[in-house]
């Protein structure tokens, strides 16, 4: 594999009619050549875990807020010895990573002993400082909640002048927007203050792990850190116990109206409705993605969602099925297999070892799960919130057609819009927004939309010979394997097999259902295998309809692969073609024990 | 009543005494899960019937009587009429009775008529010089059909007398005349399927994992190297086959119209298929586990899929031997002495050797 190399940033052919696509983004997103040197001697990969469409203008702040804050963490807070961050790129609104290591054995050296007194002071105060982190969190939602976008007042109020405020409203929105922006940085900076460091535990454990029993799958060591309740499984929860209220209320029925509004209107003034005005916040504050899209759906926003759910739940328990997941049998299925691994450890201090190790990796492993719900979901569904507020306010002075072309502004953009709105109030006169930005967001549009054709490649630039960047590995789930699989995916001789991560163990056959978007997940009919780019933890509640899912992308340790595991169901994760290759209705068999993907007809 | 009759599935410690050494292990497997194929024990007090024929009794004793010990042809001499007087003798009616009332359950549980059956005398304590001696001869293979069965038993009752038994309870003072035999009566294993296992991985010797040889037909082809059989490598907690490798099976052993084990090739469709579907892997692992529980230690055992047994019950053990190389070796260690958890993670993040790159493992792992 030595001439093998994947297609540079610069060569590439990219979709026609998506001229103009760098614009779309802060300066130094796009590949460009005043860096061409470095960005061609390097490896991207796409990620597709977090971002498999193309951004949208204003969506690429969560990619920019992501990878800078990680980043920041690795260089500038822990020292990691051998990895700085991780430096990002978007070519033709697809996002593409390289790990930035840290090559003189000195310097990694040097690092260290500060990572040490750094790391370990968090492993030290571990359970004390993600109390805090809960804490902050909240607040910081709290915070995020309190901020309103009204459109401007024609005049300001009485008290403005009564009470000497001396400045308006012109200021205050734009001061809110800028304040959003900050807490959603803060929130991201939240979000990397515990993750690396957590899987850097998770990983000391699955090393230990393989060196001890070579052969063991990666998902027993996974099956013995998780934990049993986790906050990210909350929401299906909630949906069971709402399906449990109105069977035992006897209100099942009005699940069968034709809309979420009509089934409101029928349940108002029951128990039922006091149930789900309870559950609904914080815990349907869940995207059907992975949260980091504008136009997933939340369920909070579409009540239709979480009420299909419950319906369906209501017709398992009305057909005598217990959908409580065992709890105390999974507790002691995780006793029995941590016992067992290690009563085949064979001296005291490997036991030893491994039990802290273990003790450890289940530490930190309650933030690995839930801080997903905290962040990607709760915390982003409440800004998409209020950009879509503020997104009607421009709406109402006919800078946009609709609310959601918000998104199609870049961040820092939108300061320069809100400076434009208000100076024309401020002056009495017409702003340009109102012609300027419906032509520039219908061409945005259609670039996108020209972005969306192109089947972007899973990486870019030169290979390398062996993937040893702990992060890539574990929150990517790229290794040597994965990539040398994408180099022989051209040559055509795959002979009709697809190979990923064994995510989820057992085996299924059945027809195959191809869903590329969310909106598809209601086309899946009972005992179909779910081929998908990606899967999204709200996904949960279909687990019940399908015989076993494949994605193109995600390791072990993607939200996929843990929802899966947990809901029984034969994964084969990151195959890299699966959608690409199995068409709707294809019968396949899906090996999740050794991650292969069979197409049978 | 006399108990002729005892099925090892029901065999219980204090039957021991009844049925010999051989069928108590037989029980003692099944017992602890451990599936030999399904027979039945024709305990002591079934020969001791032989003991209320007044006539044989008389001429034995006269017999055995006149051995010169000093003088092997003699003690072959009366050896061989012994046997013969107590392979001729005709049995007591209840015994045969029983005996093929058990041989025809026998037949249905195995669901063919005169299924072939092993005999083998189970001897009692200190009746025999030593085990494979007896083994060696007085075993009967592929006996089919009750009237056989009930003359391989005589057969096995006889073996008592052999020239070697004779001289050996002269030697060590036992008498002839309260000695007695239980004798074995199993089911001949029809091999859809055999091969070996390990309760270890051998090529690394990682204790997670059972590694499993497998190929069409008896095991002979996978034990004497003749094929290449199919591996599989299995997690010991999990069952998740962690690893296969079919591969082509030339030829086979399987048993012929005469019932006779025989060499044949493997027809082209069944060559690259693989000998095991993954119940009967993940059974065979099970199984495997179970024997290492059982002995307390690693074993490398052989097993087969009887074609005759019912789907689910059909994986049957043959043997079990502890494992010798690895468990000879000094204990694997994984943690480095002095090494605190945090120097673990700094090495971890230097070095994530072990994250999903074998070829990285080996090469990184000095560090």
């Amino acid at each position: 594999m030595a001439e093998r190399r994947f297609p540079s940033p610069f060569e590439v052919e990219g979709p026609a009619g998506a001229e103009g696509w760098e614009e779309l983004y802060t300066y130094s997103l796009p590949f460009s050549e005043d860096r061409r040197s470095y960005e061609e001697s390097v490896f991207w990969f796409q990620d597709g875990i977090h971002w498999p469409d193309p951004l949208t203008p204003w969506d690429a702040t969560w990619y920019e807020y992501a990878i800078a804050s990680l980043s920041q963490y690795n260089t500038r807070h822990y020292l990691i010895p051998p990895a700085l961050g991780i430096d990002y790129r978007v070519l033709y609104g697809y996002a593409y990573l390289t790990p930035v290591p840290v090559t003189d054995p000195a310097e990694i050296e040097a690092r260290v002993p500060q990572f040490m007194e750094r790391a370990g002071f968090y492993f030290m105060n571990w359970n004390d400082l993600y109390d805090r982190w809960v804490a902050k969190i909240k607040d910081l939602i709290a915070e995020m909640e309190a901020i309103t976008f009204e459109p401007l007042p024609e005049k300001e109020e009485m008290e403005v002048i009564t009470e000497g405020r001396g400045m308006g409203s012109g200021l205050k929105i734009q001061e809110d927007y800028r304040n959003l922006l900050n807490l959603a940085l803060k929130l991201w900076q939240y979000h990397f203050e515990f993750l690396n460091l957590g899987y850097a535990a998770y990983l000391d454990f699955f090393g230990f792990c393989k060196e001890a029993f070579p052969n063991i799958p990666d998902l027993a060591i996974a099956k013995m850190v998780a934990g049993v309740e986790v906050d990210l499984f909350r929401p299906d929860e909630e949906l069971k116990k709402l399906a449990e209220k109105a069977v035992e209320l006897g209100v099942e029925d009005a699940f069968d109206a034709p809309s979420a509004a009509e089934v409101f209107a029928r349940l108002e003034g029951t128990p039922w409705m006091d149930a789900w005005n309870e559950a609904k916040y914080p815990w349907f504050n869940f995207s059907t993605g992975g949260g980091f899209y504008h136009q997933d759906k939340i369920w909070i926003d579409h009540p239709e969602i979480p009420l299909g759910y419950i319906k369906n739940y209501i017709a398992k328990i009305k057909a005598g099925e217990d959908i409580h997941r065992p709890l105390e049998e999974l507790r002691a299925e995780r006793d029995r297999v941590v016992a067992e691994y290690e009563a085949l450890l064979e001296t005291d201090e490997d036991r030893e070892a491994f039990q802290q190790k273990l003790g450890l990796a289940r530490t930190v492993f309650p933030y690995v799960e839930n801080h997903n719900f905290y962040v990607e979901h709760w915390s982003h569904s409440v800004v998409f919130r209020k950009m879509r507020e503020l997104g009607n306010v421009f709406v109402k002075e006919g800078f946009l057609e609709s609310v959601d072309d918000v998104f199609y502004i870049k961040r820092d953009e939108i300061n320069e819009a809100l400076w434009d709105m208000y100076s024309a109030w401020a002056v009495g006169t017409s702003p340009r927004g109102t012609e300027y930005w419906p032509r520039e967001i219908a061409r945005r549009k259609r670039i996108l939309d020209a972005c969306k054709q192109w089947s972007a490649p899973p990486a870019l630039g030169e290979p390398p010979e062996v993937v040893t960047e702990p992060f890539t590995i574990m929150l990517w789930g790229i290794t040597s394997d994965s990539i040398n699989m994408w180099l022989g995916a051209g040559d055509g001789d795959g002979g009709g097999d697809l190979n990923g991560f064994a995510a989820s163990p057992g085996v299924a056959e059945g027809p195959a259902r191809v869903i590329l978007s969310p909106d598809q997940i209601g086309e899946l009919q009972p005992g179909e295998i779910l081929v998908a780019p990606i899967t999204a933890p709200s996904w949960a509640p279909v687990f019940g309809k399908i015989s076993a899912a494949v994605t193109d992308i995600g390791g072990m340790m993607s939200h996929a692969a843990i929802v899966c595991r947990e809901y029984g169901l034969p994964a084969v994760t990151g195959t890299a073609f699966a959608t690409t290759t199995i068409r709707n209705g294809t019968r396949i068999r899906v090996d999740g024990s050794t991650g292969t993907v069979t197409i049978l007809d | 009543m006399r108990e002729f009759i005892l099925w090892f599935d029901e065999y219980h410690e204090s039957d021991k005494p009844r049925v010999g050494g051989k069928c108590a292990s037989l029980g003692e497997l099944i017992a602890a899960e451990l599936p030999v194929p399904p027979g039945f024990a024709v305990t002591v007090e079934a020969y001791d019937t032989l003991r209320d024929d007044g006539d044989l009794r008389f001429k034995v004793r006269r017999a055995l009587a006149e051995i010169d010990l000093d003088d092997p042809d003699s003690l072959e001499r009366t050896s061989r009429y012994v046997r013969k007087l107590i392979e001729s003798v005709e049995m007591d009616h209840g015994v045969v009775a029983a005996i093929r009332e058990s041989y025809q359950r026998l037949c249905e549980t195995c669901g063919i008529g005169d299924v072939p059956v092993a005999v083998r005398s189970s001897a009692t304590a200190e009746d025999l010089p030593d085990a494979s001696f007896a083994g060696q001869q007085d075993t009967f293979l592929w006996v089919r059909g009750a009237d056989a069965v009930v003359r391989a038993v005589q057969k096995c009752w006889s073996s008592l007398f052999t020239a070697r038994a004779i001289s050996y309870r002269h030697e060590t003072g036992h008498d002839h005349e309260v000695i007695s035999m239980a004798v074995a009566v199993q089911k001949m294993v029809h091999p859809k399927a055999a091969g070996v296992a390990f309760t270890l991985n051998p090529t690394d010797g990682d204790r997670s994992q059972i590694a499993i040889d497998s190929s069409w037909g008896f095991g002979e082809a996978v034990v004497s190297g003749e094929v290449t059989p199919d591996n599989f490598l299995v997690d010991k907690v999990l069952f998740e086959i962690t690893k296969r490798t079919i591969s082509p099976k030339a030829i086979e052993y399987v048993l012929n119209g005469s019932g006779i084990v025989e060499k044949a090739e493997v027809p082209a469709d069944r060559r690259l298929a693989p000998s095991l579907d993954d119940h009967e892997i993940v059974a065979v692992a099970k199984m495997a586990k179970r024997a290492e529980r059982h002995y307390g230690r690693p074993q490398d055992i052989e097993w087969a899929i009887d074609r005759d047994l019912p789907q689910g019950s059909d994986v049957v053990l043959l043997q079990s031997r502890p494992e010798t190389v690895w468990s000879r070796k000094p204990p694997r260690r994984v943690a480095r002495p002095g090494q605190g958890l945090l120097d673990g993670i700094v090495s971890t993040l230097l070095s994530p050797v072990h994250t999903r790159d074998r070829s990285a493992t080996t090469e990184g792992s000095d560090m």
